[in-house]
């Protein structure tokens, strides 16, 4: 299986990523061969196999409706690129 | 005075043979002295001097713990509350974390000294310590050689006595391979046994810290430390913490080895082998019986892991957009520029591989495909190791196909690189422990044997592993240069 | 022309749950704090930190189900939609999408005196995200992450209304029912419920559904109506001049009353849904449902027909009553507490309670005038101590201080005189001054007797019984 320049474009803007236009062909290379191992799963019948998302078959704990955190916004914002007012600024936001 | 176990220099630090002081400026004169392995990001020396100060009135008053006053280094993937936790990315080059993982908590609280923060492969997504931001840690072994990966800094700075001790983490194999290359004592605890918290996510459902040490009765002090329970981590298991170091001198006699057939097949090195067979052979002499076990469904860990960890890595490096903390790029145009060229400058490539296969293998029309077919074959994996552990106590295999590989050698060939973890990825899918124990040497670099347990076994895995190093001695070498 | 389109409407409800914490982690989801006040590490999804799930939101969500008698999952899992928006810290929201937590059930909606029932898909947990602000940032956009985390429910309508009017009605039933179960303070000032609406048109007696278009973040009734309204409107001559409807979100716009395209929401959203691997599995067991049911109140539409049956209410004053479970629990202590008839307590709180309530602008619970005062009022009214006109005046002194009805009567002199002899002689006074009129009456000018009721009652200042005036005053005349 291989991955075209496009749908790796279409990944990239999924998730935000920016990639240089030279690399976007070696990316479909490495993706593509990542893709072929992943077909070596087909060779499996899974059917009827419940998928499997945690080591442990665990059930969620529930916590108390406690407040439990006091903010302290300074030592937060501290660490952010741009704020003001307490309020973190990004480029204008269109709806 | 530093090339000793922790249970050897905990003993000097109450005969008073040196202060936690002592032992700090020696460790931190030695990193200066090896920077050239690039094993830290991070020195925290100033702190360190401090916490040595208190570890040594601590140690004076009699309440201490084993770990008071022991020189230890962090995988710069947990947070540490003031200083620099940069996950081996530019994208938190500039990130001072405003909080403490648990596990970071726990060694405070033990009075153990941070000298710093370890390199690791950028995100953990790595087996080579090559995608680090901060540049390729070199292998004490042979400084040509990668010292494995992701937490190679930790195994480097064990391996050439830059520190104590040193936490890990092991997503696919991030402790037990770079410990196995760097001729360390490396533990990957079952799933839920260390919170999570603090600890930057790479792929959730598989990450787990673990401990990286000089032997097995070292691993069992850290992991006293760093298990438990935890409010915090959803994933965090409520059970007992056993004394870890309780059970290491009980006898091996009866003890049922299985040796699963997929691990000692074609990819190899014959000599790694070698070395692999004598080592259970010294188990047999131990009084184990050893048989051959089968893990049918083996041979799909390696494209089920690579469904699994980037998708689950595509929605948490997600939170890393430029907007509250960490990289960002200059003057962006818009919301989307700002977005896309943040993380674009921010993430190395291999990051971006896995995010992009990650987001490719999460979106619509291929998420039954791959992403639920990996989830069932890792439901058929741990099944594998669930029927295969109820015929024998653990069981024992290679921890990587070869020693430790040139740096440069794959780091452009990424499934290649992929395919070494094959011995690694399993237990994590599984969420069994697994050990990397040093057992031996091939062509002059360390092999590691790997041993792997039930659900919560780590006791028993570090009395099986103490045993061997109580007749061997592969574990007490030194790589020259750093004796 | 319109009559040959059908219209099909369903709505998603959003609601914040009253929590006092977020739902994954410990910060407090009290509204109006300085901004970023009020997110913690998680909220603000700094690296490493961890979910874990607040039990009263999942508490919530279950009385929720069992109220409109939906399947609760005993297993629901959280999943991770994944879009990048700067009020969205993660860059994924923890919602839920395969197993929701409520199933199938139903809401019954009453349009113009006909009931009809509503069917709900779901209803799922979630994270609320944060807030863009816009202005006076020079030309950025200021993000302030307080409600990010703030527990929401999402409620699903199946696609089963078929006007604004019917749409109006359910979000009423759910706003009332949400509050009643005290799960929702419904605030919708504040957001704490709000309504994104599903609109499509077909031609009538078509079976498969039209294109629909989404109008999101709908925060009032009216807004709910006219937004809908408008929608269809446009759809409709959008296929009738030859266009097509295309499937998009769209943002209501009540100052110019219209709808228009979202355009950052336009492009395809492919939202990669996967379960969240930092949060486990939810149990609702069947002991923990238990525990829940037992605290499940009496239901609106059960309460109106108890009222209807046990106390004889007209179904206007029951619908009334039920609509708050603070007013109906108001209603039945004052019935209990009075000697009164449940007809004229009925008629008290409905009346001059709930007007004087809405003109000052406050809850039944926060009333000036406690059942306790209410009911001791009403039971000097069954007892002949003042008149219900009097009452009136006593309940407006009531309201201003935190005196008995028995003290001001006391204090204000306004005890009904039941004395036959003092009222006889006011009676024959006005007889005696009025000679003219009691000719007219007994000529047959029977209109002429309410001017004598009149004035006995100005005589004794509206406090003799108006029955005992009445009969001994038809008595004298004859």
């Amino acid at each position: 299986m291989s991955l075209t320049v496009s749908e790796v474009k279409d990944c990239a803007h999924l998730a935000r990523l920016g990639i240089e236009e030279r690399d976007i062909g070696s990316y479909a290379k490495d993706l593509s061969g990542m893709l072929d191992l992943m077909t070596q799963m087909n060779d499996l019948d899974t059917d009827g196999v419940e998928p499997m998302a945690h080591p442990m078959d665990q059930v969620q704990r529930l916590r108390a409706d406690v407040v439990t955190e006091q903010v302290d916004r300074e030592k937060f914002q501290a660490i952010a690129p741009q704020v003001e007012a307490g309020l973190y600024l990004v480029p204008k936001v269109i709806e | 005075m530093y090339n000793k176990t922790i249970a050897e220099l905990a003993r000097g630090l109450r005969s008073g043979e040196f202060s936690s002081v002592d032992l700090t400026l020696a460790f931190l004169d030695r990193i200066k002295q090896h920077h050239s392995l690039n094993a830290y990001i991070t020195v925290t020396e100033e702190q360190a001097l401090q916490s040595a100060k208190a570890a040594d009135l601590r140690l004076a008053t009699g309440n201490a713990e084993l770990l008071t006053g022991i020189p230890m280094a962090q995988k710069d993937i947990f947070c540490t509350e003031g200083i620099k936790t940069s996950c081996g990315s530019k994208m938190l080059d500039n990130f001072i974390a405003p909080y403490n993982a648990t596990v970071v908590d726990k060694f405070n609280s033990a009075g153990a000294v941070m000298l710093g923060k370890l390199n690791m492969d950028e995100f953990a997504m790595g087996s080579s310590n090559e995608t680090s931001y901060y540049g390729a840690v070199k292998n004490p072994w042979d400084t040509h050689t990668v010292p494995g990966g992701s937490s190679g800094g930790s195994a480097a700075a064990v391996a050439a006595r830059l520190a104590a001790c040193a936490t890990g983490t092991d997503t696919g194999g991030s402790i037990r391979q770079p410990a196995a290359l760097c001729g360390i004592t490396g533990l990957k605890p079952t799933y839920g046994r260390v919170s999570r918290y603090g600890m930057i996510a790479y792929a959730s459902s598989l990450d787990q810290g673990g401990p990286m040490t000089r032997n097995a009765e070292d691993a069992a002090i850290m992991l006293q430390t760093m298990a438990g329970f935890d409010d915090k981590d959803s994933t965090s298991v409520d059970l007992p913490v056993p004394d870890y170091r309780a059970g290491l001198s009980n006898s091996l006699e009866g003890l049922k080895i299985g040796l699963p057939k997929e691990f000692f097949g074609e990819g190899l090195n014959s000599d790694v082998a070698a070395t692999l067979e004598a080592a259970i052979n010294e188990y047999r002499k131990l009084g184990a019986t050893v048989t051959e076990v089968s893990m049918p469904s083996l041979k799909l860990a390696i494209p089920a892991y690579y469904v699994i960890a980037p998708a689950e890595c595509s929605a948490n490096l997600s939170r890393f957009d430029g907007v509250r903390f960490g990289y960002r790029c200059e003057n962006p145009a818009d919301l989307a520029d700002l977005y896309t060229r943040s993380r674009g400058e921010g993430f190395g490539k291999e990051v971006k591989r896995r995010i992009l296969m990650g987001t490719y293998a999460l979106s619509a029309g291929y998420y039954d495909a791959y992403y639920i077919k990996a989830q069932k074959i890792r439901r058929l994996i741990s099944e594998d190791f669930k029927r295969a552990l109820s015929e024998v106590d653990v069981m024992m295999g290679p921890v990587t196909p070869s020693t430790a590989f040139g740096i440069g050698e794959k780091i452009d060939n990424p499934i290649e690189m992929y395919l070494s973890d094959i011995y690694t990825i399993a237990i994590n899918l599984a969420g069994v422990p697994a050990m990397s124990v040093p057992a031996g040497f091939a062509q002059g670099l360390p092999v590691g044997l790997q041993i792997i347990g039930n659900y919560f076994a780590e006791d028993r895995l570090l009395n099986i592993a103490h045993q061997y190093q109580q007749v061997t001695d592969w574990h007490t070498q030194t790589p020259k240069g750093f004796e | 022309m319109r009559s040959q389109w059908e219209t099909v409407i369903g709505l998603e409800i959003h609601a914040q749950l009253a929590t006092k914490s977020k739902i994954f982690s410990g910060a407090s989801t009290a509204y109006g704090a300085e901004p970023n006040t009020q997110a913690c590490a998680v909220d603000l999804g700094l690296p490493g930190v961890l979910p874990v799930l607040n039990k009263e939101a999942v508490r919530m969500a279950v009385i929720f189900g069992m109220a409109v008698e939906a399947h609760i999952a005993p297993y629901s899992v959280f999943a991770r939609k994944n879009y990048f928006y700067p009020d969205l810290p993660k860059g994924y929201q923890i919602s839920q999408m395969e197993l929701p937590i409520v199933g199938i059930g139903h809401l019954d909606i009453d349009v113009d005196g006909v009931s009809k029932r509503i069917g709900i898909t779901r209803a799922h947990l979630e994270e609320d995200a944060g807030k863009s602000l816009h202005e006076n940032f020079h030309g950025l956009t200021g993000i302030d992450l307080n409600r990010a985390g703030t527990p929401l429910l999402e409620i699903v309508s199946e696609p089963e209304m078929s006007s604004a009017k019917e749409a109006v009605a359910y979000m009423r039933k759910m706003h009332e029912l949400v509050r009643y179960l005290g799960i929702c303070d419904g605030n919708m000032q504040e957001g704490s419920f709000r309504c994104d609406a599903n609109v499509s048109v077909r031609p009538k007696g078509q079976q498969e559904f039209g294109t629909r278009a989404e109008i999101k973040n709908i925060n009032s009734f009216k807004f709910v109506e006219k937004a809908i309204n408008h929608e269809v409107e446009r759809q409709i001559e959008l296929i009738e001049s030859g266009g097509k409807v295309v499937q998009e979100t769209r943002l209501y716009d009540s100052d110019k009353d219209e709808t228009r395209s979202m355009r950052s929401k336009e492009e395809a959203n492919d939202y990669r849904y996967f379960p969240d691997p930092d949060l486990l599995p939810v149990l609702v067991d069947e002991d923990f449902k238990a525990q829940i049911k037992a605290q499940l109140p009496e239901l609106p539409q059960a309460k109106k027909q108890r009222f209807k049956d046990s106390y004889a209410l007209d179904e206007e004053n029951a619908t009334i009553l039920t609509s708050s479970r603070q007013l109906g629990d108001y209603f039945e202590t004052v019935v209990k507490e009075s000697a009164c008839s449940a007809k004229i307590c009925a008629n008290w709180v409905t009346g001059d309670l709930l007007a004087a309530l809405n003109k000052a602008n406050l809850e039944i619970t926060d009333s000036p005038v406690s059942h306790e005062r209410l009911a001791g009022l009403l039971t000097r009214i069954s007892d002949d101590t003042i008149s219900g006109k009097i009452a009136k005046q006593v309940f407006e002194e009531m309201w201003q201080s935190t005196a008995t009805a028995d003290q001001i009567i006391e204090a204000k002199g306004l005890k009904q005189i039941t004395d036959t002899g003092a009222i006889e002689a006011i009676i024959d006074k006005i007889i005696a001054d009025n000679l003219d009129q009691v000719e007219q009456y007994r000529s047959g000018k029977d209109k002429v007797f309410g001017f004598f009721v009149g004035q006995v009652m100005k005589e004794m200042q509206g406090k003799a019984n108006p029955g005992e005036v009445n009969k001994m005053l038809k008595e004298k005349l004859k």
